[in-house]
């Protein structure tokens, strides 16, 4: 039976919590790959050489640099391939730009896998929209390798990527080998080019009219900044999705990852705990708000 | 083959027009085909043409002294290209260049220009159709100009 999208969307997964979610796990770099001038991945394994836990696309682990501090960071590996656990972030705050100076070898504490996922599982059966801008591509990164794992559960897969320019955009080899199968639509945008950029210029959202996919049969999943998901809502509504297909991650704010300190409140909802990924007819009365 | 009527009837820009209008739009209307790197319009030149692209894509550019040619948007299938014909002094803003192979079809502006005086209800027909295209650019370009995935930490 395909689920339907109005089924519960977490997924559960086989995870190796720790005993109190507040202490961190002990990892090693096993590998820090730049991904552009200001955007790295770390390879991880557990330090005691013992299993890694599993995770669900759009799950997040908080990151501990011993002596500067904690952040969220999206997983943003395969997570059918467990035996490696990648996170990708930009170096921009405090700890993400201690995290950027690790090497292989470094130590570095991880508490999670946090937050429900993707609704991958319930989307069989219709057409996938994804709709990534910046950075945000590293979260929906799982999601469309589950996707194109499971390839022909599903109808349409399109993915539309927005990036500030072609240098920053990320995962290129990956998206060059989605974009020469024939069962994938994928296209990619940047605000700004020169010369020797041949693809599209411009925001994500001028893709998403003439995308190839059906709306009445259409879950959408978008991650990006805030005011690129309003905008983007906007685009996939004018397509005729509805709100209850259409997913944002919503990652701001979050300091325990378990609902404990409030930090990341959104109207009724943590978004640590009941998200990070919300469909927008859950959250619609909050999203936008300058102050929640 | 398709006439002119009737691709100028299936492009969304066209969508839903009249009959009768498509009829006055199709005589002032020709193919072009322009091949990659070819320019469409040059900043400064008259602007008595737009184009509904069929296939392809095209780049609006800007050249900057010492930066060369700046890609501002790109325009493909489906979208309009061009609405300084609309306006006086009726000089393109900016450079249009083909990025790839890409096919058109072209409107005599002057043809347009003197249709719709003669008919009103025609000319507000095509200037809805062009002020919600402007609109649509205006908010894309805003949300350029906003660098949202720029550092802001």
């Amino acid at each position: 039976m395909i689920p339907t999208p109005t089924m519960d969307m977490k997924q559960t997964v086989d995870v190796k919590q720790t005993v109190d979610p507040m202490v961190p796990h002990w990892y090693r770099v096993t590998r820090r790959h730049k991904e552009n001038a200001d955007t790295f991945t770390l390879e991880l394994a557990p330090a005691d050489g013992s299993g890694l836990a599993g995770f669900a696309p759009g799950q997040f682990n908080m990151l501990y640099v011993p002596g500067v501090g904690e952040a969220p960071i999206s997983i943003s590996g395969n997570p059918e391939e467990p035996e490696q656990i990648l996170h990708t972030t930009r170096a921009v705050g405090t700890v993400t730009k201690a995290m950027a100076r690790l090497g292989k070898g470094d130590v570095i504490g991880v508490r999670g896998p946090f937050g429900n996922s993707w609704p991958v599982a319930a989307a069989a059966g219709y057409d996938v929209v994804i709709v990534a801008g910046g950075i945000g591509l590293a979260p929906l990164r799982p999601a469309i390798y589950q996707i194109l794992d499971h390839r022909e559960q599903y109808g349409k897969v399109v993915l539309l990527y927005g990036a500030r320019t072609q240098e920053e955009i990320l995962f290129r080899k990956e998206i060059a080998e989605w974009r020469s199968r024939f069962d994938v639509s994928v296209g990619v945008t940047v605000d700004r080019a020169t010369g020797n950029w041949h693809g599209n210029v411009g925001v994500v959202t001028t893709l998403i009219p003439r995308a190839p996919f059906d709306p009445s049969e259409t879950i959408a999943m978008v991650c990006g900044p805030e005011i690129m998901m309003r905008f983007t809502v906007k685009e996939l509504r004018q397509r005729g999705i509805t709100d209850d297909r259409i997913y944002l991650s919503m990652e701001r704010n979050m300091k325990c990852a378990v609902g404990f300190c409030g930090h990341c409140q959104f109207g009724p909802k943590f978004i640590c705990r009941d998200g990070p990924i919300f469909s927008f007819d859950q959250i619609r009365p909050f999203f936008g708000m300058r102050e929640v | 083959m398709r006439t002119i009527k009737e691709l100028i009837s299936e492009h969304p820009f066209f969508k839903g027009l009249d009959e009768q209008y498509l009829d006055v739009i199709a005589a002032c209307a020709h193919n072009v085909r322009f091949l990659a790197g070819e320019y469409v319009i040059r900043e400064g030149g008259e602007a008595n043409e737009f184009y509904l692209i069929r296939h392809g894509k095209i780049s609006l550019e800007a050249f900057l002294p010492g930066q060369g040619a700046i890609t501002i948007q790109t325009i493909q299938e489906g979208d309009v290209l061009g609405w300084s014909w609309l306006f006086a002094p009726y000089r393109w803003h900016f450079d249009a260049r083909a990025v790839e192979l890409t096919r058109a079809i072209a409107f005599d502006g002057r043809c347009l220009r003197e249709k719709s005086e003669e008919d009103k209800a025609l000319g507000y027909e095509l200037m809805k159709r062009f002020s919600y295209i402007m609109v649509q650019r205006l908010q894309a370009t805003r949300l350029q100009l906003l660098d949202v995935y720029g550092v802001k930490a």
